[in-house]
């Protein structure tokens, strides 16, 4: 049953989590096309999986965002992935069991999946 | 789209885009009156009347990567080819009000999908934007507003905090199975 009171204790848990926040500073950025080729094509889920991913991992310092039509639509579901201090990638035909691997692979391993980055579908 | 939640994301994303700072979803299921009425209202830059009077041709968008915006038409199509209606109000300056009526039981009515998924997304996306999620099913109706949500977090967390956007999708699934709305 979720109340509230559960949104008191995720406050003090991440209370306790912040100091270490403010020292690594710069944060990884997911950015999930969702305009309405991206959200007809299954942005979705996409971003969802994303979302789950991070949580199940208990990954902090990533930010998952939106934009709008980023002008490839057939490409879509687009997820574009900054890691600071990198180049962008950019995946296209995203899917949630891709948004996944990502997560395992690129953000965590640092190995950006290539074989899902645009061109090389 | 093959779900009307997804067509509330996208309608709001219009919203956003219009620099919103107050969202809010109303879904009214009336089912004995034999209606299924959406309300996608903001508080963002408006529309002016030029604009507001081709905005539901397919080729009239704002947006400068392509010649076509379909997120308006397909919603207006979706609404008719259930027996309904599709309006749009708008005041610059003020805000837009985007209206789609269903007949709830027209067999071509698209379900409602999942809207914890939407509202989770749209929140996660846009953490500084006020959404107000209202669901009416008959006599009983639920209620998030992210406004309550951010008194009891603090200055200190974010709504797009990863716990708390699943609490988010969590306390509105639950919400909706106590009014009996479960995926329709």
């Amino acid at each position: 049953m979720k109340s509230l009171a559960d949104l008191e204790a995720i406050r003090k848990k991440t209370l306790d989590k912040i100091n270490l926040r403010v020292e690594n500073g710069e944060e990884i950025r997911i950015v999930v096309g969702m305009a309405t080729c991206g959200i007809a094509a299954g942005a979705r889920p996409v971003m969802s999986a994303f979302h789950d991913e991070i949580q199940k991992r208990s990954l902090s310092n990533i930010q998952v965002v939106q934009t709008g039509c980023i002008g490839m639509c057939k490409y879509e579901p687009i997820v574009e992935v900054y890691v600071p201090g990198q180049e962008k990638v950019t995946y296209t035909h995203m899917t949630a069991d891709k948004a996944v691997q990502v997560v395992a692979e690129h953000i965590v391993n640092n190995h950006p999946v290539v074989q899902y980055t645009i061109g090389n579908q | 789209m093959k779900e009307i939640s997804l067509h509330i994301l996208d309608i709001a994303q219009n919203s956003i885009s219009a620099g919103a700072s107050r969202i809010q979803i109303i879904i009214d299921e009336q089912i004995k009156n034999n209606l299924l009425k959406i309300v996608i209202e903001d508080n963002g830059h408006g529309i002016e009347k030029g604009l507001l009077e081709k905005i539901t041709d397919p080729f009239t968008t704002t947006r400068t990567t392509r010649k076509v915006g379909l997120g308006i038409p397909l919603f207006k199509e979706a609404a008719e080819e259930a027996g309904g209606y599709f309006s749009i109000k708008s005041q610059a300056g003020v805000g837009t009000i985007v209206e789609a009526v269903f007949r709830y039981h027209h067999i071509d009515r698209q379900p409602l999908g999942d809207m914890a998924q939407t509202m989770a997304i749209l929140i996660l996306g846009n953490s500084k934007i006020d959404f107000i999620y209202l669901h009416k099913r008959e006599d009983s109706e639920f209620t998030l507003e992210t406004t309550q949500i951010r008194k009891i977090l603090g200055d200190t967390v974010s709504l797009d905090n990863i716990d708390v956007i699943t609490w988010i999708k969590d306390f509105i699934k639950e919400g909706l199975c106590k009014i009996g709305a479960h995926e329709l």
